[in-house]
């Protein structure tokens, strides 16, 4: 499998700049996951306290991504990086730019939780967005791996979760939107579920995102935008020949 | 069938796809003496395109070039087995005229070299040898010539001078000028630019790339910045091997061998 190589550049400096890079991806991810799971306990949870750290820690996200995109600006204007040096690059650009938008997005899971739910929240509703919530943390999870493993196998494993999410996505909004038929009153509030549940839905979609930025960086082949089939036909079309 | 074969093969596909070839190399090794500079090499030069030639020192890379247009019969020791087809033509054949084919396939070296002369002179001279003597017809010649190699404005009013009064990169623009006048088929370079400075280059850069439009271009460059921007088609050696030859927007964002990935990363071998 053509892996990525880091760490043997003639260039230590070059070496040290793209560890760099990599490891500060990994912090900012790490702290994007601890305000996932902190959003998730606002709003299954109904842990309203946790609310402000989720929101305080999107600024640090905010600053990283700066951070990081400057140093990948840097590194692109001094250093030319060329083939899997340079995918590594373009995959870090876009993921920093999807990690921002997972910050945020748990941000709004967080301040839509701490909206009065007026007991909209019934339990089997709060059951399925408690296994949906655990669905997206363990894609979160799963790609950070795959990004400091540069790992496609995993990457694809977080490409196929996300339909599960969707499948759970769809579920609970039918059981909302019921909600909503039976008893009008309830409306503002499960609006208020709507909202996070949609954020959420989109936090497995950025994490889709990354994985796939993942398979750029690993083999060379963009696998956005098309059918999981077809990704996975791709791949093993890259891997084919050289094993 | 070895790696590189199938590599330059399906290189060479890609090429007869798009472009009409321009030479064609088949099992083409190379001695100096006892010692092996070129081993099997099979590749399929488009017509009208770029193509670079990069690799470490040594690699042999010069030396394949040379053999383009006979230069390295000038070296004693030197011996070739394999074919290279210049149209169609074998150019090791023994009914090939060797100065007709060095006007065939003209070439620029690392440093520029004019003559001795004015530089009007400078781009004249291939043509008188050629026979042409009447003044106008040499003068829209030169006029031409040099201005194909983008140096006319620069010099219009000083044909006369001599050419050492040129700065490098002008010099350099003087003997492409020289090259061009004979209207060769393809133009080989080595190194054009490791000389100049950076202004110079983007010049000879852009020159390239306009003159490819009528000839095709064969360079070697240790720059490989410089084989990314201007060729379109790279070619990478290593220890006289071709060990992968293919579209230079491929070989530098997804190389198919690690051999390759190494080198334009910078990495260890």
């Amino acid at each position: 499998m053509s892996d990525l190589h880091l760490g043997q550049h003639i260039s230590r400096r070059f070496n040290e700049e793209l560890e760099g890079v990599r490891s500060r991806v990994m912090h900012m991810g790490g702290i994007v996951e601890v305000q996932l799971a902190n959003a998730l306990k606002v709003l299954v949870n109904g842990e309203i306290a946790l609310a402000k750290d989720v929101i305080k820690s999107d600024s640090i996200v905010n600053s990283l991504e700066l951070e990081i995109d400057t140093e990948c600006t840097r590194i692109v204007a001094l250093r030319q990086p060329a083939a899997s040096d340079l995918r590594l690059i373009m995959a870090v650009i876009k993921t920093i730019s999807d990690l921002e938008r997972m910050g945020d997005e748990a941000k709004r899971v967080a301040i839509m939780s701490r909206k009065d739910m007026d007991g909209a929240l019934e339990d089997d509703v709060r059951a399925d967005l408690e296994y949906m919530g655990e669905l997206v943390r363990g894609m979160l999870r799963q790609v950070l791996d795959a990004f400091a493993r540069t790992d496609v196998d995993t990457a694809v494993l977080v490409v196929k979760a996300d339909n599960k999410v969707d499948k759970k996505y769809k579920k609970i909004l039918k059981q909302l939107i019921q909600r909503m038929v039976e008893d009008p009153q309830s409306i503002p509030a499960v609006m208020n579920i709507i909202w996070a549940v949609r954020s959420l839905e989109r936090l497995a979609d950025r994490c889709q995102n990354i994985a796939e930025h993942i398979i750029y960086m690993v083999l060379g082949t963009d696998v956005r935008h098309i059918k999981l089939d077809d990704v996975l036909a791709e791949i093993k079309a890259q891997l084919g020949p050289e094993e | 069938m070895k790696e590189q074969d199938k590599s330059a093969l399906e290189a060479s596909k890609h090429n007869r796809l798009s472009h009409p070839t321009a030479v064609t190399v088949t099992d083409l090794n190379l001695y100096y003496g006892e010692t092996r500079a070129l081993h099997d090499i099979n590749m399929v030069i488009p017509e009208k395109q770029v193509t670079a030639f990069i690799g470490p020192s040594g690699c042999g890379k010069s030396t394949l070039l040379r053999c383009f247009n006979r230069l390295n019969d000038l070296i004693d020791v030197c011996r070739i087995e394999g074919e290279i087809l210049l149209n169609g033509r074998d150019i090791y054949a023994a009914n090939v005229n060797v100065p007709e084919l060095r006007r065939e396939v003209g070439i620029v070296f690392q440093k520029p070299n004019p003559f001795p002369k004015s530089i009007y002179e400078n781009v004249a001279y291939g043509l008188r040898i050629q026979g042409m003597n009447k003044r106008r017809e040499l003068d829209e010649t030169v006029e031409w010539a040099l201005k194909g190699a983008a140096l006319w404005d620069e010099v219009k009013n000083r044909l006369n001078d001599s050419a050492f009064g040129l700065s490098g990169g002008q010099q350099q623009r003087l003997v492409i000028a020289r090259a061009i006048a004979v209207q060769p088929k393809c133009i080989l370079l080595d190194e054009p630019c490791s000389a100049l400075d950076p202004i110079s280059t983007l010049k000879v850069e852009e020159l390239i790339a306009e003159l490819k439009s009528q000839y095709t271009i064969m360079m070697v460059t240790h720059n490989m910045q410089q084989a990314a921007r201007v060729s379109d088609y790279t070619a990478f050696m290593y220890m006289g091997e071709l060990i992968e030859f293919g579209a230079t927007n491929q070989i530098f964002t997804k190389p198919r061998l690690k051999k390759t990935e190494d080198y334009v990363t910078g990495r260890y071998g």
